[in-house]
């Protein structure tokens, strides 16, 4: 550790450091536009000017200048003050005066800072520099006037995103920062240029000119339409989410966040249910809570229990899935599922289905292979993570599946499920790396266990995991990457069959005779028989609702307080921001009300009451946000017969990552998102 | 003595004649009522009257939907909704004021940009209903239209001691 005083403050930082962050452990704090902790040093703001004893007599920039042994640094002489005082003027010289009509006017650092180290009034007479807006593509909205040139953008998009389509032309007063040759940012991650700008020259398309920052509600929420569980903000005015913005979480998402977790909120108020609907003579009709309670209890009534089911869908929260689970096993029904692609999985221990090395463990592997799985689609963050692992260097990555542009390079192996035999015997060249490797990891995708061989897959990648050195007691190196959010949620309660119960298939295909979707869009309601009756209960009108007899107005994942696991098998808590729409309620209180209805009420009035039998139904579900790193120390793999894998290449479940849930299908921007990125036919033209 | 004195001046009715005679100087006097409204005070520069939303002289409306005046309104009386117009500009889509909430203190005007919203002379605007009070952005801009001349003549006034 390296000795530092700053304002007469000691502190210890490690080697390495730079000024700016002995500042910081001082608890000093230097303004800054230009420097970002998660990206490369720049320096070219100028803003960070401290003065150092013993050195030059001149200002030096903090975040850029190394600290010494015994370094001596003050912050706030006159010195250093006049010299920010002149950053600052410079800066102003060409930023436009137009707080007024700018979107970042209230959270933006320039504004901030002017505050503490600007003029009241300018000195400079000539002209102002006038540049012309870029076009960025659906997400991101541009007024470059308003650019300072601190190149965070640049350095995003090319260190964290991989995705190196921004840059700067010219120099001096006519630099002008953009993408070259006019072109949509093609990366998953580009709404965090938002919030790296300091300035009000990138902000977002979708949220131009709504609200200002100090009218907003914030809530502390876990995002829900990926399964990595990214920590969100909240912002609502009013009963409306205006926005959604990533909060600090170093375990899962840094301060990233995906553009669909991001963007996808405007699709939270359309195309919601906002009252019960009951299907009469063929029509829906708008119904009351009682008249809906009563028509699905008068149907219920006389159905065998071995005639019911229910399927949970991916946003389903765990509350939920467990009132629904006791209803049904009240009503003498084994028929449960929440895997609607119809995954095969293994639920006889955790770490058959969970993401064991843990997203911040990616930075400690050495060697990673993806099956069957895009994690750039399916888990963006997650991608981001294993790039920052391969920027650290020392990482290779392989993979068996489709084609992939992964934004790091990857050797693409091919795309044969056989692959794994080949690896497993030692007979491809890749065996010899991940042999080599100390810490080896396998991602898993979930979309590999929807195949018919899903159970064979799964026992292949165990078995390879086992045999590559990557289960060991201080190392688990065998992941499932999820892409539901409710996926582990579910598995962890047993919202699977019981002991004779059926299937999705089996239900789907005409085994039940009542059949309660809870937010359950993505199954193929066509195979549903005709003489089933369908109660769905969720919050958007999507392919669920479109089938129903019944229609039960639930709560989206921002209207009510609930449990989700994410892939890790980490256990979050989402909050309610707003509350739900009309006659819309939470799930779990939904459940709860039409079990009294039927006769069978569940045992909870409340969330606590349900959160305690939560943790006595699993035990993971008392350590919220907390999740301990562990190895393997039991190789015994799961149940499926690795020599069983088929032939058939492996296709990736998430084809157009900007639309996979009915909130995602129900927004305008994540739509637009589609026509710009996932048309074929648009991408072509665009080239 | 006191007592005679007192009696004396009770039967001469002095207090009475000193009345009147006040009574008198008052008739004689300039008098302070105006035969409203026939006749009106002068109104200062910075009277703070009804409300007004003004536009340029292009007819351009003015407000740039900043939001300012409805975050400085101590009376929570504003409400702003806003989003791009056609031609990519930021424009309000919904100003409404709650002339029942407002309290004139003036601090919408001091806090607009662009001088948009300016509380005019115009203090007759009693209406018969409450429902006539809640003013929409029609109703301002054309408060706005109306008072122009005059909402211009006082900031112009006024301006130098800004």
């Amino acid at each position: 550790m390296v000795k530092v005083t700053v304002d007469g403050i000691d502190v210890d930082v490690p080697p390495g450091s730079n000024v700016l962050q002995a500042c910081e452990a001082a608890g000093k704090e230097v303004p800054r536009f230009c420097y970002h902790e998660r990206l490369s040093v720049a320096g070219n703001c100028r803003m960070c000017l401290v003065e150092i004893e013993k050195a030059p007599p001149k200002p030096f920039a903090s975040c850029a200048y190394p600290v010494a042994e015994g370094m001596v640094v003050h912050t706030d002489t006159p010195m250093v003050v006049k010299a920010r005082q002149g950053v600052m003027e410079f800066l102003l010289i060409n930023h436009p005066l137009d707080c007024p009509i700018c979107d970042q006017g209230g959270e933006c650092d320039l504004q901030d800072q002017a505050v503490g180290y600007g003029r009241d009034t300018s000195r400079y007479d000539e002209h102002k520099r006038a540049v012309k807006d870029k076009n960025l593509g659906p997400l991101v909205k541009t007024v470059m006037t308003r650019c300072i040139h601190c190149t965070r953008c640049i350095r995003f998009s090319a260190e964290i995103a991989g995705v190196p389509e921004l840059g700067a032309t010219a120099r001096g007063e006519t630099m002008e920062v953009g993408t070259y040759v006019e072109k949509a940012l093609s990366s998953e991650l580009s709404g965090n240029l938002i919030d790296i700008c300091p300035v009000g020259a990138l902000t977002s398309k979708p949220y131009a000119f709504v609200a200002r920052p100090w009218e907003l509600n914030k809530t502390d929420s876990v995002d829900v339409l990926d399964a990595v569980g990214a920590a969100i903000r909240v912002d609502a005015r009013g009963p409306e989410v205006l926005r959604v913005l990533p909060r600090l979480n170093e375990d899962v998402n840094e301060e990233w966040l995906a553009d669909k977790s991001r963007f996808a909120v405007d699709g939270l108020k359309r195309r919601r249910l906002d009252s019960c609907w009951v299907k009469r003579d063929g029509r829906m009709v708008k119904a009351s809570w009682t008249e809906a309670f009563a028509a699905i209890a008068a149907r219920v009534q006389g159905v065998a229990g071995d005639k019911i089911g229910a399927i949970a869908g991916n946003l389903a929260d765990a509350e939920s899935m467990l009132a629904l689970k006791d209803l049904m096993s009240a009503l003498g029904s084994q028929n449960l599922d929440c895997r609607q692609d119809g995954a095969d999985t293994d639920v006889f221990r955790r770490d058959f289905y969970t993401f064991n090395t843990s997203i911040a463990g990616i930075e400690e592997a050495d060697a990673i292979l993806l099956v069957g799985t895009n994690p750039r689609t399916e888990a963006p963050l997650v991608n981001a993570r294993i790039r920052k692992r391969w920027l650290a260097g020392g990482l290779t990555v392989a993979a068996i599946g489709p084609e992939l542009d992964l934004t790091y390079p990857a050797q693409m192996l091919g795309n044969a499920p056989a692959l794994l035999a080949g690896l497993r015997d030692g007979s491809h060249p890749f065996a010899g790396v991940l042999k080599g490797a100390k810490k080896p990891m396998l991602i898993l995708g979930a979309g590999a266990l929807a195949r018919p061989d899903g159970a064979a897959i799964l026992a292949a990648c165990w078995a390879l995991a086992a045999g590559s050195h990557m289960l060991t007691p201080e190392w688990h190196g065998f992941n499932v990457l999820h892409h539901a959010a409710s996926r582990v949620g579910g598995l962890d309660l047993g919202f699977l069959p019981g002991k004779g119960g059926k299937g999705l298939s089996a239900m789907v295909g005409g085994g039940v005779d009542v059949l309660w979707l809870l937010g359950a869009d993505e199954i193929d309601t066509a195979k549903i028989g005709a003489n089933t009756f369908v109660v769905y209960q969720g919050h958007h009108g999507d392919r669920g609702a479109a089938r129903a007899d019944v229609i039960l107005p639930g709560a989206a994942y921002t209207e009510k307080n609930g449990t989700y696991v994410n892939t890790e098998g980490r256990v979050q808590r989402g909050q309610l921001a707003v509350y739900p729409p009309g006659e819309a309620r939470p799930d779990w209180a939904i459940i709860r009300a039409f079990s009294a209805v039927a006769g069978k009420t569940l045992p909870y009035d409340s969330i606590e009451a349900l959160r305690a039998r939560l943790e006595q139904t699993n035990p993971v579900f008392a350590r919220v946000d907390i999740l301990p790193r562990f190895g393997c120390t039991d190789l015994t793999g799961p149940a499926g017969d690795a020599s069983a894998v088929a032939a058939a290449p492996f296709v990736s479940p998430v084809p157009n990552y900007y639309q996979t849930d009915p909130i995602s299908r129900a927004s305008p921007t994540m739509a637009e998102c589609t026509e710009t990125f996932a048309t074929p036919a648009r991408a072509a033209a665009a080239e | 003595m006191a007592f005679l004195d007192r009696t004396a001046r009770s039967f001469l009715l002095a207090e009475l004649v000193s009345g009147m005679a006040l009574t008198l100087k008052y008739f004689f006097k300039k008098k302070a009522t105006i035969n409203y409204p026939y006749e009106r005070q002068a109104l200062s520069p910075r009277f703070r009257g009804e409300h007004g939303l003004r536009r340029y002289a292009n007819g351009e409306e003015r407000c740039i939907a900043c939001k300012l005046c409805e975050a400085v309104c101590p009376a929570q009386a504003i409400t702003i909704e806003a989003e791009p117009r056609e031609d990519g500009s930021r424009r309000t889509t919904r100003y409404d004021i709650d002339m029942t909430k407002c309290i004139y203190c003036g601090l919408c005007e001091e806090a607009c940009p662009v001088d948009a919203i300016v509380e005019g002379p115009n203090l007759e605007f009693a209406t018969e209903t409450r429902e006539e009070l809640l003013y929409n952005k029609a109703k301002l801009l054309e408060n706005g239209d109306r008072w122009e001349p005059a909402m211009a003549a006082r900031l112009q006034q006024d301006a130098p001691y800004r």
